[in-house]
């Protein structure tokens, strides 16, 4: 089959566990999981591609994929299902010389060689499904080759203490990079990489090459491809990005970054129609407020039945909240019943679960006196709770109680 | 029993629409907005599709803008197809414009889509009821019955207003329809007819034919009351929820049933969704003094006011302070700070500017046109 050949194509790394996230990425990779009421975290990078240009992006999977593949389908919902291009999952595959699963982040992308390839591109931009952020990459690969760079680092300025969680850039102002390192005790700079790359092709299809061939190299983007251009001082550049960026690995930032959508504040905007976050829509009549419903300060998608009383939550579609329940401070995903007399507060309940009469999940930190036994609860996907049972602050619920 | 494939589903997009001037005047009967986020033509095409249907074709006459862009290549009902599927019949050929007397005229412009589809069977529907129909058991009456032309009925008591908006049928224990009326004006327990016909393939072609040899243009008076005992046309009652939409009130009304939850199940099932155009927005948003009872409410709306008995489509925006009660408020409309809207339909774009009350009664909401600022 002949290929057209493109400018650009984007590989977007999706195999990961996020096992930060415990009982919400027992089911499914940490890309899908449920982010802003009615999207999954995968629709930023890829409606940022679609909004961006960039019309082939090859995800990577691995860990538990089936929701991420019935969810990506044929990608027609970002306008992805083309005739030359669109979305293509990858996940690993067998060979005559033996199978292999993707052993790093880098070895995803080596073994794919053969499908970037085929589009012969000028640039493949690397990408995770791990954040929520609106970007346009056409910029970035704009700057690239201004910059006649090999390759091109997104950055983001981190509050000092928190450098050392990331891997960190030392940048001239003309914007080349001399030196990076990986979560370092002591950093250097506060430039934070954001995980998101643009690459020469050629270029980064010989360090791949060399980086498979080395046995002892752990086959990581972080770790082996960017140290190893750097030392053989190769072009690259720090790309600085300002608007509004969040990693969603763990409980505690998944939490937040769902209540930054209610935060007028936050520079995030769902609504603003210039850089639509596409997402597969759920079947579902509009949500319906009771008569004795009281909602305020929240989200709430289509599908959703409310009676009780919401406050600061973001409910995803289907969810029905019964008479006299409460839900405050939390996250309810798809297709979850709170039934009368509940309350949820700060909370995330997975999918398609049953918190029964009268449960109590999670606690406000106020009426906690030692701050350290306090946290979000969690409630796994497809768990029932039964009538009157107690989730403390910070419980991690994977079965049936 | 034939098989659904083997049904070719038509709508008409613009019949009635003298029943609803104010909200077909710049669109078609079948792309009026109806329970905050769908288009009435949503409900007869979901429901063939959900029967199992795989070609549908819509008949268009006129002010189909808003209709084609709903509908696109028809993915969101799955049938964007390799073949068959979904497709819009713009009036043609025709020396006056296009602009059919009737559906007989309507159906010989589209002879020849009718002829290609090669169906064994033709399932004819107007766009302007709002109901969930199985039309798998219709077509098993059908050929059971071994009819001609199977008529789909409801049951229902009725005010002579009503009953001169639409078409009722006398049918007997045997089904046989034995007598049809246009627009009675009669009150009492009626059975209105809901502009679904069943025929034949082969059938249909012949009376599609016939008709343009004799000049008759009217389905219903030319066949269903002229023909009425040389063909075998029955009658199959529809127990279901159903709505004529033929009024402004009865648009009203309809909206509201929307929000009991018992009809709002059986319309929206969960194995039968009615299916829509995706619009990809965000979640709807409430705000800080946001008080919300007894409504239906789309996606991307922001809400910072009060909200009661009232279906709001998407986009709406309710300004602080501001009220809405027993009102319908479609698409990207704004009631701006304290200012209220009772009693009303308000259509697309509308601004109620802030401090302004429009209040209309509950036998006669208010209607503000499209893209209008008060």
């Amino acid at each position: 089959m002949n290929h057209i050949k493109k400018e650009c194509v984007a590989m977007l790394l999706a195999g990961g566990q996020g096992s930060r996230l415990y009982a919400l990425t027992q089911e499914m990779a940490k890309p899908a999981v449920p982010y802003g009421g009615k999207y999954r975290i995968i629709d930023f990078p890829l409606s940022n591609c679609v909004n961006s240009g960039i019309d082939t992006v090859g995800v990577l999977t691995q860990y538990q994929p089936l929701v991420l593949n019935e969810y990506i389908g044929n990608g027609q919902p970002w306008g992805l299902d083309r005739a030359h291009g669109g979305v293509h999952v990858l996940p690993p595959y067998e060979t005559a010389a033996g199978k292999a699963w993707y052993s790093g982040t880098a070895n995803a992308i080596y073994q794919n060689i053969g499908f970037i390839d085929r589009y012969d591109p000028e640039y493949v931009v690397i990408l995770s499904g791990d954040h929520i952020y609106k970007m346009d990459y056409s910029k970035m690969v704009d700057f690239h080759k201004q910059h006649e760079a090999d390759a091109t680092i997104a950055v983001l300025e981190v509050p000092w203490e928190e450098a050392p969680r990331f891997g960190i850039m030392s940048a001239k102002p003309d914007g080349t990079i001399y030196e990076f390192a990986e979560k370092p005790k002591e950093p250097k700079s506060n430039l934070a990489s954001m995980g998101i790359y643009v690459f020469t092709w050629s270029k980064l299809r010989k360090y791949l090459i060399d980086n498979e061939n080395d046995e002892g190299a752990t086959k990581d983007f972080g770790k082996n491809i960017i140290p190893a251009m750097l030392e053989n001082k190769e072009k690259m550049v720090a790309y600085h990005f300002d608007g509004y960026w969040k990693d969603v690995g763990t409980i505690d930032s998944l939490w937040e970054a769902n209540m930054d959508v209610l935060d007028p504040k936050v520079p995030l905007d769902l609504l603003d129609d210039s850089w639509k976050i596409y997402s597969r829509n759920p079947v579902m009549p509009p949500h319906y407020a009771g008569p004795s419903s009281q909602i305020q300060n929240s989200m709430v998608a289509e599908g959703c039945e409310i009676y009780g009383m919401v406050d600061f939550a973001v409910l995803f579609a289907g969810v029905v909240i019964e008479e006299g329940a409460i839900v405050r401070d939390s996250i309810i995903m798809p297709n979850t019943i709170i039934k009368k007399g509940a309350v949820i507060e700060y909370s995330i309940v997975g999918e398609n679960c049953v918190i029964g009469e009268g449960a109590h999940i999670g606690e406000r930190p106020e009426l906690i006196e030692d701050k350290s036994q306090w946290g979000v609860a969690v409630i796994g996907h497809n768990v029932n709770v039964s009538d009157k049972a107690v989730a403390p602050p910070k419980a991690m619920i994977s079965k049936d109680i | 029993m034939a098989s659904m494939g083997n049904v070719l589903g038509l709508i008409f997009a613009n019949m009635h629409e003298e029943n609803l001037p104010e909200l077909t005047k710049a669109r078609a009967m079948a792309s009026v907005p109806f329970g905050a986020r769908y288009r009435l033509v949503d409900f007869p095409l979901s429901s063939m599709v959900n029967s199992g249907i795989t070609q549908v074709g819509i008949i268009t006459q006129a002010k189909y803008y808003s209709l084609m862009d709903h509908l696109g290549m028809g993915s969101e009902w799955d049938l964007a197809r390799k073949t068959g599927g979904l497709h819009i019949l713009p009036p043609y050929g025709r020396s006056d414009n296009g602009v059919y007397r009737g559906r007989l005229e309507a159906l010989a412009g589209a002879a020849e889509f009718i002829h290609e589809s090669g169906a064994e069977y033709v399932i004819m529907s107007d766009s302007n009821v709002v109901a969930n129909i199985d039309f798998k058991p219709i077509i098993e009456f059908h050929e059971k019955k071994g009819a001609d032309i199977t008529c789909v009925y409801g049951k229902g008591v009725y005010d002579a207003d009503r009953t001169s908006r639409f078409t009722v049928l006398g049918v007997d224990d045997n089904d046989v329809v034995y007598d049809v009326l246009s627009r009675p004006s009669i009150s009492g327990e009626v059975k209105p007819a809901l502009n679904i016909y069943v025929a034949r393939r082969d059938f249909l072609e012949n009376i599609i034919r016939e008709s343009e040899c004799r000049s008759l243009y009217s389905f219903e008076t030319d066949i269903l009351q002229h023909k009425l005992h040389d063909f075998k046309i029955f009658g199959y009652k529809y127990d279901g929820y159903f709505e004529i939409i033929d009024s402004m009130k009865t648009f009203y009304k309809a909206n509201n049933d929307m929000m009991n939850r018992d009809i709002c199940h059986e319309v929206f099932s969960m194995n039968k969704p009615i299916y829509t155009k995706v619009r990809d927005v965000a979640p709807a948003k409430y705000g800080i003094d946001a008080n919300v009872k007894g409504s239906l409410i789309a996606d991307g709306c922001i809400i910072e006011g009060t909200v009661e008995n009232s279906v709001l489509f998407r986009g709406v925006k309710v300004g602080k302070g501001a009220v809405i009660k027993n009102s319908i408020v479609m698409q990207s409309s704004v009631i701006e700070e304290k200012a209220a809207f009772i009693n009303g339909i308000a259509d697309k774009d509308v601004t109620i500017t802030k401090n302004r009350t429009i209040t209309g009664s509950a036998e006669y909401p208010v209607f503000i046109t499209k893209g209008a600022t008060v």
